[in-house]
C-alpha cells in the first residue's frame, strides 16, 4: 500500500471514519513507521479515537486528542498539540476527521499548509448501507459539503459499506457497484475496501483493508 | 424482504416520525440527541416539512403545541435537562388534550449531570414531570429496531388517546447503530375535527385551550380525562417476557438495561439457576399484568441505571408481596452483566 505523509479521514457521521484512522494508524505503526494521530472529532462526544488509546500506546503511536474526550464535557475544542502532524514532518500523520460538514470545519484551520506540503491523501469514508449515503448522488452532495467547509478536495474513496455485526462478504460485495460509480462520478480512486477482519478473510475477489481492532459499547445480545 | 440498513438509534427515530407523517419538528439541540435534529433538518426540506432550530426548549414544546392544535403530526427531541425545560408545555398539552410525541434521550443527571447514558428521568416521564393531573404514554425502546417501531406507534397512540406520548431512551440507544428494516408499516390517521384549521366562514370557531374559568367545568374534564387513562392502562400496556416459563427469580429492566440483564440471565441459566426477565416496553401504562403471571417467583431484582425509579413500580405491581432488590449504575455507567450475574446470584441464595 502506498502512503502518503498525511492522511485524512472525512465522511458521513457514523460511516466508520474514527475506527478506520485507528486500524490504518496501527497498519502505519505495525511497518514500522513513525505514527500521529489526531482525533479532530468536534461534532460526536460519544465515540473516539482516545476509545483505543491503549492499543495505540502499545504500538508505539502518538495519539493527540482534544483534553476532555471521554469525559462528561461536551466541549468542541482542538486539542492545540494538532499542529504538531502538519508541521512535524518526519512522522506519518492520520488525521480523524468529525462527521459531515460541521465536523470537516476542523480541518479548514491547517488546510492551506496541507496544501502546500501536498503530501496528503483526503480520504471520503463511506457505507453505502447507511440512509444518508444510499445514493450515489446523496453521497456527492454530502463529499461537496465537507470538502466546501474544509477548504479541502478528496483524493479518494474508502468503502466501508457494512451492516454491523450482520455483514457478510455479500454486503461488502453488494456494494461494489455503488462505489464504483461513486467513483466514476467523482473521478477518485477507490483506495480500499474494508471490513472487519473476520469478513475481511473470507473475501478474495477484491482486496480488502482488514478492520483488526473493533471498539463496541459493549456486547449486546438481541 | 425490506432492505437491511444501519442506523443510529436517533436517526431511526427521525426516519420513523418521517414515515409516519410527521411533517414538523421543532427543537433545541443537545448531547446525546442530536442527530434527531440533524436529521430531520437535512431530510424536512426535501419533503416539504419543516425543521426550525427554536431559540430554547421551552420555545420548541409550545411550537409543538401550535402545530398540534393545527391537527399536524409533530414532534421534539432532547435530553434530559432539556425535556425538563419542556414541561410547562407538556401540561399545556395534557391540559387542552392535542396530540404530539416528545423524545428524551435521557443522560446523566440532576442539573446538567453528564452526556453519558441514563435512565433517572423514569419519574419525571412516567409520574407526571409538569404540574396538574395528568399521565404520558411512555415507551421505552430497547434497540434500534424498537426506536423506529416504537416511534410509529407513539404517533399512533398520541393520536387515538389525544395526549403526548413520550420515547424514553438513553445516550445508548440513541449513540449506537444497528443494521434495521422500515417494514412497510400501516400508518393510521384520524379525524381531526376539533383541530384548528381555519373554519373558512363555513362552521363555529374551534378552542384548543387549557383554562377552565369554572372549577366544575376543570373538574368534569380531569374525571373524563382519567376515564381515559384508566382505557390506556387496561388496552395499552406491553412487555416482553424472556425465559419466564419457570422463572424462580425475575429481573426487571428496559431499554438498555434490559439488553445488558438478558447476557446476564442466559449467564445465569447456563449455572442451573431459574431466572427470567420481564421487560416492561410501556413504562406507563406499567404492565402489571406481566406480574399477575409470574406469580412461582420469588424474587425480583429491578436493573436500572438511576438511583431506584422504576423499583417502586414492581414493587406496586407485585402487591409488596415478594422482595424486590436493586441493581443499579447511575452517572453515566452502565452494569456489566457480571454485576448482574452477581445480583441474580444473591438472589437464588435467598430463594
Amino acid at each position: 500500500m502506498d502512503h502518503k505523509r498525511l492522511t485524512l479521514f472525512a465522511g458521513h457521521y457514523g460511516s466508520g471514519k474514527t475506527n478506520i484512522a485507528v486500524n490504518y494508524a496501527l497498519s502505519l505503526a505495525g511497518e514500522g513507521k513513525r505514527v500521529c494521530i489526531a482525533d479532530l472529532d468536534i461534532v460526536n462526544p460519544y465515540f473516539r479515537t482516545k476509545d483505543s488509546e491503549g492499543e495505540l500506546s502499545r504500538a508505539g503511536i502518538t495519539l493527540i486528542s482534544p483534553r476532555y474526550a471521554n469525559t462528561n464535557v461536551d466541549l468542541p475544542a482542538l486539542p492545540p498539540e494538532s499542529y504538531r502532524l502538519v508541521q512535524d514532518k518526519s512522522s506519518f500523520g492520520v488525521m480523524d476527521i468529525g462527521g459531515d460538514d460541521r465536523g470537516a470545519f476542523a480541518l479548514g484551520r491547517f488546510a492551506e499548509a496541507i496544501k502546500e506540503e501536498g503530501d496528503y491523501r483526503m480520504a471520503f469514508v463511506v457505507n453505502c448501507y447507511r440512509p444518508l449515503t444510499s445514493t450515489v448522488e446523496d453521497a456527492v452532495v454530502i463529499m461537496r459539503e465537507i470538502e466546501e467547509a474544509a477548504g479541502l478536495k478528496f483524493t479518494s474513496i474508502v468503502n466501508n459499506s457494512n451492516l454491523g455485526r450482520e455483514t457478510t462478504r455479500e454486503t461488502l460485495l453488494g456494494s461494489l457497484d455503488f462505489v464504483r460509480e461513486l467513483s466514476r462520478v467523482t473521478g477518485l480512486e477507490v483506495w480500499m475496501h474494508t471490513a472487519e477482519a473476520e469478513v475481511a478473510k473470507m473475501i478474495s475477489e477484491i482486496p480488502v483493508f482488514p478492520l483488526t481492532l473493533q471498539k463496541r459499547i459493549f456486547d449486546l445480545p438481541g | 424482504m425490506a432492505e437491511r440498513i444501519l442506523m443510529k438509534g436517533n436517526e431511526a427515530i427521525a426516519e420513523a416520525a418521517i414515515r409516519a407523517g410527521c411533517r414538523h419538528y421543532f427543537g433545541y439541540p443537545i448531547t446525546p440527541q442530536t442527530e434527531i435534529a440533524a436529521y430531520m433538518a437535512k431530510r424536512m426540506p426535501k419533503i416539504g416539512g419543516v425543521f426550525l432550530q427554536a431559540e430554547s426548549e421551552i420555545a420548541s414544546i409550545n411550537m409543538v403545541y401550535g402545530a398540534a392544535a393545527a391537527g399536524m403530526r409533530v414532534m421534539t427531541s432532547s435530553s434530559s435537562p432539556g425535556i425538563s425545560l419542556k414541561q410547562e408545555g407538556l401540561s399545556y398539552i395534557a391540559g387542552s388534550d392535542v396530540p404530539a410525541l416528545v423524545v428524551n434521550v435521557q443522560r446523566g443527571g440532576p442539573g446538567l449531570g453528564g452526556i453519558q447514558p441514563s435512565q433517572s428521568d423514569y419519574f419525571q416521564a412516567t409520574k407526571g414531570g409538569g404540574h396538574g393531573d395528568y399521565r404520558t404514554i411512555v415507551l421505552a425502546p430497547a434497540s434500534v429496531q424498537e426506536m423506529a417501531s416504537l416511534t410509529i406507534k407513539g404517533f399512533d397512540l398520541a393520536d387515538k388517546y389525544l395526549m403526548t406520548a413520550m420515547i424514553l431512551a438513553d445516550g445508548t440507544i440513541g449513540q449506537m447503530m444497528e443494521p434495521i428494516t422500515f417494514e412497510d408499516a400501516e400508518i393510521k390517521t384520524y379525524d381531526k375535527p376539533w383541530a384548528l384549521t381555519g373554519t373558512e366562514g363555513k362552521r363555529k370557531h374551534n378552542i384548543v385551550n387549557s383554562l377552565y374559568l369554572k372549577p366544575d367545568e376543570l373538574e368534569k374534564k380531569n374525571f373524563e380525562r382519567f376515564e381515559k387513562y384508566a382505557e390506556i392502562e387496561k388496552c395499552e400496556a406491553m412487555w416482553e417476557d424472556y425465559m419466564m416459563e419457570d422463572a424462580e427469580i425475575c429481573v426487571v429492566a428496559f431499554g438498555i438495561a434490559s439488553r445488558v440483564a438478558k447476557n446476564a440471565v442466559a449467564a445465569a441459566r447456563s449455572e442451573g439457576i431459574k431466572v427470567g426477565l420481564i421487560r416492561p416496553i410501556t413504562l406507563w401504562p406499567f404492565p402489571n399484568k406481566a406480574f399477575e403471571a409470574a406469580e412461582n417467583v420469588k424474587a425480583f431484582i429491578s436493573v436500572e441505571l438511576s438511583m431506584g425509579q422504576m423499583i417502586e413500580d414492581v414493587r406496586l405491581a407485585t402487591g409488596c408481596r415478594k422482595p424486590v432488590t436493586l441493581c443499579n449504575r447511575t452517572g453515566g455507567m452502565i452494569p456489566s452483566p457480571d454485576e448482574i450475574l452477581e445480583a441474580i446470584r444473591n438472589a437464588g441464595k435467598g430463594v
